[in-house]
């Protein structure tokens, strides 16, 4: 099942492996708005409406749960359906579209309910106020929201009660099971059918697709990508599919999964050593809040806690200690004190709102786009114009360097290139081959890159640019008093320098990413990890790249000497584990499903298998820990799922999430249908919408904004373009900005096949050439004939391939959980022939925010 | 050379007599193409690399002579391309190696309507020096209820996604040490 992902096209190579499944009898279906090339490689394409797929998945999940085609044994022992939850628990379904915590007024929920009944109190786990599971389900929602919700939590996601009280019989009205099943009940094939436009035979065709391939001899899987991401309930998407896939015993076992098909080289890899916000490496959370006081603060609600999570504070520990060195002592809580505190919402959009203010006086953007990269374009580049200075490091002069000579706003006459205050510093980058690094792919897996040449004239590495900054920063504090100086002062920064520009050795900072023992030996897997002070280590969970002192992720044996697994090639974390709970895989006795769908079993001492097992090599299947035990020790011998509190997959999220403990169809932010289901919630309640003069959203059902745009990417061309516009070869591919309309659209609006036509929102109006295709079908939703077009978003007017940028047409408009912007669905007017040049643009924008009533 | 022999050496004819009938071996050759060897015989040194677009991670074979790229091949011993690139990864020697690539710093001055040169040496004095004054100006101590904060919420960054692991990590390290929280990258986008 692919949905949600264009794989053929985005992920060519990739694809290869999809078409070799298909070759040897694999049936491939493709959910999605448009037909694409990978629609044509599949055995099936179903076309669907943008933002409708918890519509479907719903659908499918309810199917499953109404016929009993769920893996029986897979989901009592596996997954936490037996689990029973707070009798204070209120459904959507009793509550017209929100969740039991829901504050009006603040557009938060407050988790409390949501909770496990905890086996060890008596009654459901609330009797006392926060006390029980309550207490340690989840951390208040204002304060849960604030910090960008389920990351805060880290890998583990939040703590929950260890031992829910269970009904493995799933009778009982307030387990899981049950809960699912009521929750779902109305999500019928008629409902699919309206909602997402997808006709009653062709859901059953998909229903019985999977069930038919699932279940012990079999495994179905799921591949998507940010056509569920970029959605006000993203998140959610993926949690329907989890729970899908779950249900039907598809996760942790071979052929089996939900798939993650990622755009970026290292885009896993920076979020694993994240340039975000809200984490530290290895998903640790940053400090705020009530993890904001002491170290002991920081790691209480996770220490000891049943699962590998429970280590928490060994990692906490040694990652303090690799940056701060023989500063950090025990004394002084390791530095912990150093470290900056969050406060609230600091993700890159609430950043450049304020920017936009001119309250953020300094930007580095490095190898982003985000003049033309990121939604609403206008807004961002209005931020740039607010900067005191900018620093852009790339390999050409792209948009969101020039924007104070060319941006659209200069050529509409808004601004004067002499008005703009900021000042800019373009350093260029050093390219791929011109330094050595690794990078994580979509699958975890780190490859280390050899540098082949030396980057030419001042070109330079990020490596050298951020070691050299550091340095000379360094260089002037050093004398320095300031108490908030002394962690620039601590910090450990002595990197090996080599050759004419003085690059920084990348393999020693891979070394200690991956990390040092007592003796300075490097460490072979996080359980050698100690919170004494002992080891250091900058990322937990690479911890191992360097095993046995061999650079492990510049391994490469080739495939043909080596088993499907590939074990041998590069390295993926953890521990070189290439697929995650793969105890899963067997069953509860250690036992493979089935032959032909075998991964790792128990011998009768350990766990063997293809992989590396993802669970303690020696514990039984039949162990059952001891009441006092902590962290991996704590989990028992079929707790497949080792990350969480409570060993299990979870179905019904009881923390963790901000925007509901079950995936609910909410319509997106901008859609021309109120919700079917719950008429007095149309879109997620809980989604950020930064409503504002500059970041304007269109009215529900507007007539002004009448039909569905989605954007997507080319096979030639790569994100906000400052990689692939400026190369010949990919320009002569896919020369210029176009977008693709149904014939009867067409018709309609009088477009014309290689014509102009201009696509306007209440945000911007932006000029494209016009394919006129099949490809692009009406669909019929609630009765009527809906359009959907289809805008690639990579270009921009600086390089070879140019034309308007389609985020200029997009609001700021984020999932509550993650901030990720909801690109795949907006609503929009398409009109015959060119925007106007000039003054005019901003007065045809203005034009239709007062008809639309938002002026 | 007769008639008859002249056509019999057209491509086309050996294709269709021939034992080539999809014209990818022996029809195809001709007295021109018994002279042509690929590029990358004449390569110095091959260098592996990891294709630096989307996060399948193909392999690449970096062909290097004279100290410059010539040719970037799929890896045909990566169990994940199996020797096999897109058009972006075919492409990505031309995207390091293009002519109107720009590899010399450039800096606009505030209200400045054209680029000027810099050196780099003196561009990360003047960026060190923005770092800190910035810093500076904008620290906070504490929140209104005197809750630590140690911070800057002046200085932001956005970018890392089709960073090196290793670059990332010094990102992140220094500007937590700076106090600096609004690091941001793509993996949102
Ligand atoms: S060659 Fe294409 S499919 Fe392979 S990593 Fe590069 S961009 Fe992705």
């Amino acid at each position: 099942m692919i949905q949600g992902s264009n794989f053929a096209e985005c992920h060519p190579v990739g694809f290869q492996f999809v078409m070799e499944a298909k070759l040897r009898g694999a049936k491939v279906i493709h959910i999605d708005p448009r037909f694409t090339r990978t629609s044509a490689l599949a055995d099936l394409h179903v076309p669907i409406r943008a933002g409708s797929d918890i519509a479907l998945l719903g659908g499918l999940i309810n199917y499953v749960l109404s016929e009993g085609k769920e893996f029986r044994e897979y989901v009592v022992s596996y997954t936490n359906a037996s689990s029973l939850i707070s009798e204070d628990y209120v459904d959507t379904e009793d509550l017209d579209g929100v969740f039991s915590g829901w504050d009006d007024k603040s557009h938060t929920y407050d988790p409390v309910s949501w909770a496990y009944q905890d086996s060890e109190s008596d009654g459901d786990g609330q009797g006392d106020g926060d006390g029980g599971g309550g207490e340690r389900s989840a951390h208040g929602g204002e304060h849960q929201r604030e910090t960008a919700g389920g990351d805060k939590y880290g890998s583990g996601g939040a703590s929950v009660a260890e031992k829910p009280r269970r009904d493995p019989t799933l009778q009982d009205p307030r387990c899981v099971f049950q809960i699912l099943k009521r929750h779902y009940a109305r999500y019928t094939a008629e409902f699919v059918e309206e909602v997402a436009g997808i006709p009653q035979d062709t859901f059953f065709e998909l229903a019985r697709a999977i069930t038919e391939n699932s279940g012990r001899d079999r495994t179905t899987n799921w591949s998507y990508a940010v056509g569920w991401t970029q959605h006000s309930v993203g998140v959610q998407y993926i949690r329907a599919a989890s729970i899908l896939q779950t249900l039907l015993g598809n996760i942790g076992r071979p052929g089996g999964g939900i798939m993650a098909l990622r755009g970026h080289a290292s885009i896993q890899g920076s979020t694993d050593i994240p340039t975000l916000f809200n984490l530290l490496p290895g998903y640790l959370p940053m400090p705020a809040g009530e993890r904001g006081g002491s170290l002991e603060d920081y790691i209480e609600p996770d220490a000891g806690k049943a699962g590998f999570w429970g280590d928490m504070p060994n990692y906490m520990t040694s990652l303090l200690k690799a940056w701060f060195g023989d500063a950090a002592t025990a004394e002084n809580e390791y530095g912990f004190d150093w470290l900056p505190r969050l406060s609230g919402d600091h993700n890159n959009y609430a950043t450049v709102l304020d920017m936009a203010e001119g309250k953020v006086p300094g930007y580095i953007v490095a190898g982003e786009n985000p003049a033309v990269g990121s939604a609403n374009g206008r807004l961002q580049r209005k931020a740039l114009e607010k900067a005191e200075w900018l620093v852009v490091r790339d390999l050409s002069c792209i948009e969101t360097a020039t924007f104070w000579k060319d941006s659209p706003e200069i050529e509409t006459g808004e601004v004067r290139t002499e008005d703009i205050a900021t000042e800019v510093f373009y350093v260029p980058a050093a390219s791929h081959v011109e330094k050595d690094g690794t990078f994580t792919n979509t699958q975890r897996l780190l490859q280390y890159r050899h540098k082949a040449v030396e980057p030419p004239d001042d070109a330079r590495s990020d490596l050298w640019f951020f070691y050299h900054l550091g340095r000379i920063i360094k260089e002037r504090l050093a004398d320095s008093d300031d108490p908030r100086d002394a962690p620039i002062k601590a910090l450990t920064w002595d990197y090996a320098t080599e050759g004419p520009s003085a690059e920084p050795v990348a393999s020693d900072v891979l070394k200690e990413i991956n990390g040092y023992g007592p003796d300075g030996e490097l460490l072979t897997a996080y359980t050698q990890l100690r919170g004494d002070g002992s080891t250091r280590c900058g990322c937990w969970i690479y911890c191992g790249v360097f095993a046995d002192g061999v650079n492990q992720a510049a391994r490469r044996k080739p495939a043909r000497e080596q088993d499907w697994v590939a074990a041998e090639w590069g390295w993926a974390w953890p521990a070189n584990r290439r697929q995650l709970y793969n105890r899963a895989s067997a069953d509860p006795d250690g036992k493979p499903w089935s032959e032909r769908k075998a991964l790792i079993w128990w011998d009768g001492e350990k766990w063997t298998g293809h992989d590396v097992p993802d669970f303690p090599p020696t514990t039984a299947p039949d162990y059952v820990p001891p009441p006092d035990a902590r962290a991996g020790k704590a989990l028992a011998g079929d707790d497949p799922f080792i990350m969480q509190t409570d060993g299990k997959a979870w179905l019904f999220a009881p923390a963790g999430l901000v925007d509901g403990p079950l995936p609910t169809h909410y319509e997106p932010a901008e859609t021309p249908f109120h919700n079917l289901l719950h008429p007095q919630h149309t879109s997620n309640p809980a989604a950020k919408l930064y409503e504002g003069p500059g970041n304007r959203h269109h009215p529900v059902g507007s007539t002004v904004f009448p039909f569905v745009l989605t954007t997507y990417r080319l096979t030639e061309h790569h994100t906000g373009g400052g990689m692939s516009r400026f190369v010949p070869y990919l320009a002569e591919l896919q020369p210029e900005a176009f977008c693709e309309v149904s014939p009867e659209l067409a018709r309609e609006r009088g477009l014309t096949h290689l014509g102009w036509a201009t696509v306007v929102t209440a945000r911007s109006a932006i000029e494209l050439k016009v394919l006129v295709t099949e490809r692009m079908q009406p669909l019929r939703i609630e009765g009527r004939e809906t359009h959907q077009i289809g805008v690639p978003w990579h270009f921009g007017h600086n390089g070879l391939a140019i034309g308007d940028s389609a985020n200029d047409l997009l609001s700021v408009t984020l999932d509550p959980n993650v901030d990720i912007q909801e690109s795949k669905v907006l609503t929009c007017d398409i009109r015959p022939g060119r925007r106007p040049h000039g003054a005019g643009l901003r007065t045809l924008v203005e034009d239709y925010q007062r008809r639309a009533g938002l002026a | 050379m007769g008639v008859r022999e002249f056509i019999e050496l057209w491509p086309v004819v050996r294709q269709l007599r021939g034992s080539d009938p999809t014209a990818r071996g022996d029809a195809a050759r001709s007295a021109g193409s018994e002279h042509l060897r690929p590029r990358i015989a004449e390569a110095d040194r091959v260098v592996r690399s990891i294709c630096p677009y989307c996060a399948v991670g193909c392999g690449q074979r970096v062909f290097v002579k004279d100290e410059k790229v010539i040719q970037i091949e799929g890896d045909p011993d990566s169990p994940i391309s199996l020797g096999k690139l897109c058009p972006k990864g075919a492409a990505s020697q031309q995207y390091v190696s293009r002519p109107d690539r720009v590899t010399t710093v450039r800096y606009r001055r505030p209200g400045g309507t054209e680029w000027e040169e810099l050196d780099l040496a003196t561009a990360m004095e003047m960026i060190a020096d923005r770092v800190l004054d910035t810093r500076r100006r904008t620290w906070q101590d504490t929140d209104e209820n005197g809750q630590p904060l140690r911070r800057t919420m002046g200085i932001a960054h956005l970018g890392g996604a089709t960073l090196d692991n290793e670059e990332n990590y010094l990102i992140k390290k220094l500007y937590t040490a700076l106090g600096a929280i609004q690091v941001e990258n793509q993996a949102r986008l």
